[in-house]
C-alpha cells in the first residue's frame, strides 16, 4: 500500500495505469490537461503509448482503434471536447468497443467557464450521440474515488463492451487529497471475454448473455467491425429492420438489465430519513456537511450519493417509499432531478440548482433543507 | 512601408494581460494599424482571446467574435459572405494560434481556402498550446520539451518535426500566402499591407516567440525571432496563386545550435539532436533557396 498526495486528475491517470491502461490519446483542454500530461510522462515508463492527437474527434477514434488492437485505452477531455467526441462515442457503443472517456466537467454551454466547475454534462453523457444506446457513467467525489472509479470504469468497459464515461468535475480534478494506492494484487482487474470456440465457429456479435466475446484482428478469428447495423456475423445489414431490432435491443438491454450489478450508491444517514438529498461529484461533499449539521439540529435528513450515474438506479428510487421529499443538489439547472422525478413523481422532488462556476456551500443546502421541511 | 509610416490610431490597445515578452500583442497591434477600423476579428480559443478578449481587459476597438476552437476558417467564411451580401466592404479577419491552425482548425481552414473566401487568416505560431499549459502541437519543433512531450530518460522531447503549414496553404494556390516575423518589421508591414490590398483568401503566418513556453528571458523576444530567421528555423517568403514571388534570405546563415541556445525547451539537446534539427533546417533551406546551405 502506498499513500500519495494526488489531485483528482493525477489520481485518475494513475488509476487508469493501475487498471492496465496502456494507450492514451488526447488533446489539451482545461481542466483535464493534467491527465494527458501525466499520461505523457508515465505511459512510456510502463511500456504504454501516449499520443497527442490533432483534436478530440481523433482522440476518441484513436482509442477505439487501440481497443480493437487489444489495448485498454482511455482519453480525457472537458465540455467542448466531449461534444466533439460524441459521434465516435456512438461508434464505440455500436461496435461494442471497450474504452474509457474521462470528462472533467466545466461550466458550459460552449466555452463557458473553462477553469471553473460544472455538472451539466450528465444528460450529454447519456444522450450525446445519435440513435438509441445505453452507456455507463461514474461520478467520483474525491481524488481517492478518481483513482478507484477509473479502475472500475475500465472493468465495466471490459465486462460490458461499452465506452464508460468518468464524469469528473473541475473541483474534484484540481483538488489535492490523500490517495491510498492498494498493492497490485489487491486491485481487481477485469479483462474482456475472449472467444472459446474454434475460429470457423466464431460469430463476433453472437451473444448468449447480451455481451459477445471479443476477438482482435490477428488472433485467428474473423473480424469485421462496422458502425452500420450488423448481424451476428458482424456483417452490415443496413436495410433489415429485424437485424436493427435485435441489435439495438441488445445494445440497450445489456446495460439496462444489468443495472443492479453496476449500482453504486453511498447512503448516509438514510435509515430513518424523511428527506433525502440526492447529489453526486464534488457537490455531494457539501451535501454531506449539510446533512451532518441538519442531523445535529434533529432533522431527519439523509444523503443519497450516486457514484454510478448511468444506468440510473430506477428500481432503487422506486423502493424509497418512506422518503417524503427528495432534494436534488447539482451544479446544473436540473438534470438528475428529471431522472428522480421520473421514478418518484414530480410532487416529491425539490431542486437546488447552481448554474456553475462554484459548488453549493453546506449553508445553502442547509437553508434549502429547512425550506423543504416547512413545506412537507 | 515602414514603421514611421504607420498610422497613430490603434485598434488593439494596451491594458491586456499578455505575459511579459509575448510577441502576439506586437504582431496584432501592428497588423491592426494597417487593417484599420472596418475589420471584424474572429478568434478561436487561444492566448490572444484570454489576454485581450476577456472583461475588463478587452483590448479591441473593432468588433470581436470568439467561438469554438475548430472553426476559424468556417466562421470567417460566414462573416465575409454576409457582409458581401449586404454590400459592405469589411475585412473578415481570423486570428488563430498554431494549435487552432495546424491541428484542430486545418479542416475549416483548408475548406475556406479551397472556396477562396474573401477573408484573411492569420496564424500566430508560438509552437505549442500555450494557453492550456504548453502542450505540443503540429507546430512544435523537433526535440522541444512540452508538458506532453517531456524530456525524460525514455523520450527526449518531441520526436517529430514541425509541419510546414505555410507550404500546405501555398499548395491551395490561394491569392496570397506570406510568412512573417516581427524581427523584420519592414517586411512584416509590407506583407500585411499587401494582404489587405489583395482579394480572395489570404493566409499570413507569423512566428510568435513565447518566453513562457519556450523558456527564455522576456527581453530576448525580438532577438530570438531574428535568430529563427537567420538560422533558417523560420523562413520569410510570399506566394501568389501558389508561386513564390518573394524570398527573404538572411545575409549570413547561423547554425541552429546558436538559435536553440538560451531557450529552456531545448536545454536537454544532445549533439545528435542538434544534428537532426540542423538536417531538417538544411533540407528546408535547400527547398526554398534551391541551393546547398
Amino acid at each position: 500500500m502506498q499513500v500519495k498526495f494526488y489531485s483528482g486528475n493525477i489520481a485518475c491517470a494513475e488509476g487508469a495505469i493501475a487498471a492496465g491502461c496502456r494507450f492514451f490519446a488526447g488533446y489539451p483542454i482545461t481542466p483535464s490537461s493534467e491527465i494527458a500530461e501525466h499520461m505523457a510522462l508515465r505511459l512510456p515508463q510502463v511500456g504504454g503509448i501516449f499520443i497527442q492527437m490533432e483534436d478530440e474527434l481523433a482522440s476518441m477514434a484513436a482509442i477505439l482503434g487501440a481497443s480493437w488492437g487489444g489495448a485498454k485505452a482511455m482519453t480525457a477531455t472537458s465540455g467542448p471536447g466531449f461534444s466533439l467526441m460524441q459521434e465516435n462515442i456512438g461508434l464505440g457503443a455500436m461496435t461494442e468497443t471497450p474504452c474509457v472517456v474521462v470528462n472533467v466537467q466545466r461550466a458550459g454551454p460552449s466555452t463557458g467557464m473553462p477553469t471553473l466547475v460544472g455538472q451539466a454534462d450528465v444528460m450529454q453523457a447519456r444522450w450525446g450521440s445519435h440513435g438509441d444506446y445505453e452507456i455507463i457513467a461514474l461520478s467520483p467525489s474525491s481524488p481517492q474515488e478518481c483513482f478507484d472509479l477509473t479502475i472500475r470504469a475500465f472493468n465495466l468497459a471490459e465486462e460490458y463492451r461499452v465506452p464508460v464515461i468518468v464524469l469528473m468535475d473541475e473541483s474534484v480534478s484540481h483538488m489535492f487529497e490523500k490517495v491510498i494506492i492498494p498493492p497490485k494484487e489487491k486491485i481487481r482487474i477485469v479483462n474482456r471475454k475472449k472467444p472459446r470456440v474454434p475460429p470457423d465457429e466464431f460469430l463476433p456479435y453472437k451473444a448468449d448473455d447480451f455481451i459477445p466475446p471479443m476477438a482482435c484482428a490477428g488472433e485467428g478469428y474473423s473480424v469485421h467491425v462496422t458502425g452500420l447495423t450488423h448481424d451476428e456475423k458482424g456483417y452490415p445489414q443496413a436495410t433489415s429492420p429485424e437485424v436493427q431490432e435485435r441489435l439495438v435491443r441488445r445494445l440497450c438491454d445489456k446495460i439496462r438489465k444489468n443495472e443492479r450489478k453496476m449500482r453504486d450508491i453511498e447512503e448516509y444517514e438514510m435509515e430513518d430519513a424523511e428527506i433525502a438529498i440526492v447529489s453526486f461529484g464534488t457537490t455531494a461533499r457539501s451535501a454531506k456537511a449539510a446533512v451532518k449539521f441538519a442531523r445535529k439540529k434533529g432533522y431527519k435528513v439523509g444523503l443519497i450519493r450516486l457514484k454510478t450515474i448511468w444506468p440510473f438506479p430506477d428500481e432503487y428510487f422506486e423502493s424509497l417509499d418512506g422518503i417524503k421529499k427528495f432534494l436534488v443538489v447539482e451544479v446544473n439547472y436540473g438534470q438528475i432531478k428529471l431522472e428522480v422525478e421520473r421514478n418518484v413523481g414530480k410532487n416529491r422532488v425539490e431542486l437546488l440548482p447552481k448554474m456553475g462556476g462554484e459548488i453549493h456551500t453546506p449553508e445553502e443546502i442547509y437553508k434549502k433543507i429547512r425550506e423543504v421541511l416547512q413545506w412537507k | 512601408m515602414n514603421i514611421k509610416d504607420l498610422p497613430d490610431e490603434d485598434y488593439f490597445t494596451p491594458g491586456h494581460t499578455a505575459c511579459a515578452g509575448c510577441a502576439a500583442p506586437a504582431i496584432v497591434r501592428n497588423m491592426m494599424k494597417i487593417f484599420g477600423k472596418d475589420t471584424i476579428v474572429y478568434t478561436p480559443a487561444n492566448c490572444l482571446l484570454v489576454f485581450s478578449g476577456t472583461y475588463p481587459h478587452l483590448a479591441w476597438k473593432v468588433p470581436y467574435l470568439h467561438e469554438a476552437f475548430e472553426n476559424t476558417g468556417a466562421c470567417i467564411s460566414g462573416i465575409a459572405r454576409a457582409y458581401k451580401k449586404k454590400g459592405r466592404k469589411v475585412i473578415a479577419l481570423g486570428i488563430a494560434g498554431d494549435g487552432g491552425t495546424y491541428d484542430i482548425g486545418i479542416q475549416a481552414l483548408s475548406g475556406a481556402a479551397e472556396r477562396n473566401e474573401d477573408a484573411i487568416y492569420v496564424c500566430y505560431d508560438n509552437e505549442a498550446y500555450m494557453n492550456t499549459g504548453i502542450q505540443r502541437s503540429g507546430a512544435t519543433p523537433y526535440g522541444a520539451a512540452t508538458t506532453t512531450t517531456p524530456a525524460g530518460k525514455k523520450i527526449l522531447g518531441k520526436l517529430e518535426h514541425k509541419k510546414d503549414m505555410a507550404e500546405i496553404m501555398r499548395a491551395h494556390e490561394i491569392p496570397y500566402v506570406a510568412t512573417l516575423s516581427i524581427s523584420h518589421p519592414k517586411d512584416f508591414l509590407e506583407k500585411v499591407k499587401k494582404a489587405k490590398e489583395t482579394e480572395g483568401f489570404r493566409y499570413l503566418h507569423v512566428l510568435s516567440p513565447c518566453p513562457t513556453g519556450w523558456r527564455f528571458d522576456p527581453s530576448k523576444t525580438i532577438e530570438i525571432a531574428r535568430k529563427a530567421v537567420d538560422s533558417g528555423m523560420w523562413t520569410l517568403y510570399e506566394a501568389e496563386y501558389g508561386e513564390i514571388t518573394k524570398i527573404y534570405k538572411p545575409k549570413k546563415k547561423i547554425p541552429v545550435a546558436e538559435y536553440i541556445k538560451g531557450q529552456g525547451r531545448f536545454r536537454h539537446f544532445t549533439e545528435e539532436m542538434i544534428e537532426e534539427l540542423q538536417r531538417w533546417v538544411d533540407r528546408k533551406w535547400k527547398r526554398l533557396y534551391g541551393e546547398e546551405p
